[in-house]
């Protein structure tokens, strides 16, 4: 059955049975990979056909850079099947497809919202054609004037005073991650089999509402897969039956990627788990002694090119959010299969490798699976990468093994979901630095005045008492949640049903696990405002509308980020509490709450729209990114700073905590064996100690004043921000100021 | 001292003496704490500073170590307790604690016991020290000191005292020990232009530790690092109202750095040089 043009049996050589008659990517993992425990020597560098491809790429960054995009389709809304065939340079691609017929060419996808593509045409210049304009406007609704046909007048105060911010509401909501596998494994038609076979066996019965929904979105995901068909014939490729080559494999899978990035215009388009997938196919071929390593590399180069070129048209708006054109083509690697072989394959090298014959790149965004029981090569190779290039994060494979299995893939920056088998509905993140300030002011704005929360007497009395501000902090996170969670609801039911993805759900299983992700932004502000309020004298200051807008500060008081239980466990209290709160409420589709501490680059943004706190930090001053501690608050070194964040409950923040962290070379050790060690045993010391992400920056502050000063030096100078990495000269200057200012950790 | 640059910090994060009755538990004057990579010893530690310094270096960077008034008053199970919450990061990373300061052997009843308590928690020890109060180190803080990181400032005695203060001989009669004790130890040594980087006297330097033996052949030393002198010290002499001594000198460069590191690789040394 497994029969194709080639001639080869596709499925030949392979083992384990369970895998065959259904969909069941993670059995063939198991049943075929062969772990890899040795060092990294047996790498190839890049060949001249990779970096002449690579370099007519970077040829075109520059201008790309300088004008915000490189070129747009205006006219042409984009589909799985919408644009002719493009290539970089056709006769020496290997692996091919383009979002468009050309590189760096966007796309418009005005099914997430019509603003969103006019914003971003008129930013770059463009003109919107009257004609797309009409029908996404007059004929054909999108997510985002659906959303707002049933947002409350409550959820839009809170959404124009930023308490809530960064809503997927005029976007696509992205963090869903297609089994892209499933295409190379199975081919599409079996695929196409297996829904049409969910789809019969509801067709008995009552026609409920949630019968009629899987039936349409059924049809939508067997339409999809008939279209993804048809691009990759295009391309002059036959994918309804398995991949029977290494090359097969990776370019089905990467069919089924673009198939997605077409489509939809995601927030985070994450590739999933998939090196250690394809290594299966590309250790066949080179046993069978028609691949070399070179060319098993040159693959992976190729593939990791076309991963690099994603690109979606957005607002100035949106990239003031999320800076640095994000895509988060999340790739999770390595890791510990639960039956305790690593699953760190010579692919899981190879795809690393890429960082250097390609140099460093934000994209894809490649995530280490981490555990102290992954074997020392693999672990000596990561940290190598890391010192070298500063583009890889690491999160904790031992705690999420436990909750989501170990075919589990990040999506987007700290999301983990078990792959083809669970989604999440983005939901962005509510400010509850800014929540503690409505706290105190009862429930009015702190800079515009306007009443927003829950009308609250106002304090009175000359210090802050601790006990009453906390109080008034439990109201206020009260009311905070129940907006939040129908604000959230709305979009995604209004992103179902007029943005639905019908091809990344196509390749999960019809039943899925949903999740409510929900996110908190300021999280060290609060608990260090907390904190001043309770062990120093905090002394509000009232203007001429009656309210507070600042606060004097007498003595001491313990911060977060230095492992001291009495901020520590302030913000751990804070976590616990607000998804205590977020749990509460219903959720659409029965999603399972769950939590993140996050910021990405908003952090920024919402430093900006948040007035003086009570721990001293001024308005306008920039959040810590993600779970960090305040900037230079963290006094004690970098370790200090990570064991505070690790004692932030994770069974309570199942969508991920993140951590930043720089330190310099030297900081590390002063050979680099010694800095490949050391940071492996902080690795693995956060690991033990349940710290779940880690961003690892290894730069020097001249590097990034430099870098600054001469962009066009750095056209590949890379670092991670939090749960991401972008390209350091595509930050605005205000972020660029900001990661500078930032603790650098001169030695950990 | 050599290692990391100890800054300012109002909040130890430890339950200070006052907070609860001390019952004749020893107490020390500690100047700040810090968990650091690379830096005060073998992989990731928990480093605590001791307030208190007999030595004047001219090259100091940490002048507020130098008072014990300026510390703060800790007991011994506070600190305990502080670096027990770094142990299981600690003892997965690889590493361990190391007592520094100022100079840690002026308050060597604390420390004995402080190390003793390490050791049975499983902790790898190190002792930063000068060497000039080796003599109050008992045989048995020694026993619980998995590694000795030795300043030897200058090997001439001249030099020595101009440089610090005080006499060399003690820092020599305390290596002589340890390598009669058989404790590991890891010469430093800072490498300051116009002041310690006359060849003859980091040759003599190098003759010391040739005296206690690579680790390789039977000795106790694992390695010398060679530290280069830098200014980050400047702004606390400012904050603390002193005079900064070298104002005109300048961190040697990598030339100088690979010409000391000479004499010690020739006797078959293990260096860094940072």
């Amino acid at each position: 059955m497994s029969t194709t043009v080639t001639g080869l049996d596709a499925w030949r050589g392979f083992a384990g049975d369970t895998w065959r008659a259904g969909v069941a990517v993670r059995d063939f993992i198991q049943a075929n990979y062969e772990p890899y425990t040795g060092d990294s020597s047996f790498l190839s560098g890049a060949t001249d056909r990779t970096r002449g491809i690579w370099q007519r790429l970077t040829a075109m960054f520059p201008a790309e850079r300088e004008r915000g995009i490189y070129d747009v389709d205006a006219v042409t809304p984009s589909t799985i099947t919408s644009h002719k065939p493009g290539y970089i340079d056709e006769a020496n691609e290997l692996i091919v497809g383009l979002q468009t017929d050309a590189p760096l060419r966007r796309a418009i996808i005005p099914n997430g919202g019509w603003r969103m593509v006019e914003g971003g045409l008129k930013a770059y210049g463009y003109a919107p054609d009257p004609r797309v304009a009409e029908i996404f406007t007059k004929y054909r609704k999108t997510h985002n004037a659906g959303v707002f046909d049933a947002y409350t007048p409550n959820i839009l105060a809170a959404r124009r005073s930023h308490i809530i911010t960064g809503l997927p509401d005029a976007y696509g909501r992205g963090r869903i991650i297609g089994d892209y596998r499933r295409v190379a494994l199975y081919g599409v038609d079996m695929l196409i089999a297996a829904k049409q076979a969910d789809k019969d066996a509801c067709a008995g019965g009552a026609m409920t509402e949630e019968t009629i929904r899987r039936r349409e979105e059924l049809s939508e995901q067997i339409r999809a897969l008939g279209e993804l068909k048809e691009m990759a014939a295009g391309y002059g490729y036959d994918i309804s039956g398995p991949a029977t080559t290494g090359r097969e494999a990776i370019q089905w899978l990467y069919f089924a990627y673009l198939a997605a990035v077409k489509e939809q215009n995601g927030a985070a388009m994450s590739l999933g788990r998939t090196a250690t997938f394809v290594d299966i196919y590309l250790e066949r071929d080179i046993a069978e002694g028609i691949l070399t390593e070179q060319q098993a590399q040159e693959l992976v180069d190729d593939f990791v090119i076309k991963l690099r070129i994603v690109r979606f048209l957005r607002t100035p708006e949106y990239d003031e959010l999320f800076s640095g054109d994000p895509t988060w083509v999340t790739e999770s690697i390595g890791g510990i299969g639960t039956d305790g072989r690593p699953l760190v394959t010579r692919t899981s090298f190879r795809y690393l490798q890429t960082l250097y014959n390609l140099g460093p790149a934000p994209e894809p965004n490649l995530t280490v699976f981490w555990s102290p029981k992954l074997p020392q090569g693999f672990k000596d190779f990561c940290t190598q990468v890391s010192i070298d290039t500063s583009a890889i994060q690491y999160e904790n494979d031992e705690l999420m093994r436990p909750q989501f299995g170990d075919d589990t893939a990040i999506a987007c920056c700290v999301s983990a979901m078990a792959v083809g088998k669970q989604m999440q509905f983005f939901g962005a993140r509510v400010n509850l630095a800014k929540t503690l300030l409505y706290a105190i002011n009862g429930g009015r704005d702190e800079i515009s005045g306007a009443q927003v929360g829950p009308q609250l007497p106002p304090l009175d009395g000359d210090v802050l008492d601790y006990g009453q501000v906390a109080e008034r902090f439990d109201v206020m996170m009260e009311w905070l949640a129940a907006t939040y969670v129908n604000a959230l609801n709305i979009i995604h039911y209004m992103h179902d049903r007029y943005a639905y993805e019908r091809i990344e759900m196509a390749l999960h299983d019809t039943d899925v696990l949903r999740t409510l992700a929900c996110g908190i932004a300021g999280l060290s502000v609060a608990a260090d405002s907390l904190s001043a309020i309770k062990h120093a004298t905090v002394r509000p200051v009232r203007d001429e509308r009656g309210l507070i807008v600042d606060y004097t500060v007498e003595g001491e008081f313990p911060t977060y980020g230095n492992n001291d239980d009495r901020a520590d466990l302030i913000a751990a209290g804070l976590v616990e509490t607000f998804m205590a709160k977020i749990r509460k409420h219903p959720t659409y589709r029965g999603a399972v709450h769950t939590q993140s501490v996050l910021t990405i680059t908003s952090n920024v943004v919402y430093g900006k729209h948040t007035g003086n706190t009570p721990d001293g930090r001024r308005a306008g001053q920039p959040f810590a990114p993600g779970a960090n501690p305040m900037n230079s608050r963290d006094s004690h070194g970098m370790v200090a700073a990570a064991l505070s964040v690790a004692k932030l409950p994770y069974g309570d923040a199942l969508d991920g905590i993140s951590l930043t962290t720089t330190v310099t070379p030297n900081g590390l050790g002063n050979s680099r064996e010694e800095r490949v060690r050391n940071l492996v045993g902080v690795l693995d010391g956060y690991s033990t100690v349940d710290g779940f992400h880690m961003n690892v920056n290894v730069l020097n502050r001249d590097t990034l004043e430099d870098a600054m000063a001469h962009p066009e030096n750095y056209p590949q100078l890379t670092i991670r921000v939090s749960g991401y990495a972008v390209n350091f000269v595509r930050l605005t200057e205000e972020q660029q100021r900001d990661v500078i200012s930032r603790t650098f950790h001169g030695a950990l | 001292m050599t290692g990391k640059v100890v800054i300012q910090r109002p909040d130890l994060g430890i339950t200070p003496v006052g907070a609860h009755p001390t019952a004749g538990e020893p107490v020390a004057s500690v100047h700040s704490w810090d968990v650091v990579t690379a830096a005060d010893g073998p992989g990731t530690r928990f480093v605590t500073f001791f307030a208190g310094c007999h030595l004047r270096c001219l090259y100091c960077h940490n002048p507020d170590t130098w008072e014990g008034r300026n510390g703060q008053q800790v007991t011994l199970s506070a600190l305990v307790a502080k670096m027990l919450s770094f142990r299981g990061f600690i003892q997965a990373a690889g590493g361990g604690v190391t007592v520094s300061g100022g100079e840690p052997l002026l308050q060597n009843r604390f420390v004995e016991a402080y190390l003793h308590r390490c050791k049975e928690e499983g902790m790898h020890t190190a002792l930063d020290t000068a060497g000039f109060l080796g003599a109050r180190a008992t045989d048995e803080l020694l026993d619980d000191t998995d590694l000795v990181l030795l300043d030897v400032k200058s090997s001439d005695p001249n030099t020595y005292r101009k440089l610090t203060g005080v006499a060399l001989h003690p820092t020599i009669v305390f290596g002589d020990r340890l390598a009669a004790r058989g404790n590991r130890a890891r010469i430093r040594f800072v490498l300051v232009p116009g002041l310690t980087d006359d060849p003859a006297n980091i040759e003599g330097v190098a003759e010391y530790a040739a005296r206690w033996g690579s680790v390789d052949d039977g000795g106790i030393i694992e390695q010398v690092d060679i530290l280069s002198y830098h200014r980050l010290g400047v702004a606390k002499y400012r904050e603390l109202g002193l005079r900064y001594p070298l104002p005109d000198t300048v961190p040697p460069t990598a030339e100088q750095l690979a010409a000391a590191a000479e004499h010690f690789t020739r006797r078959g040394l293990w260096v860094t040089t940072a």
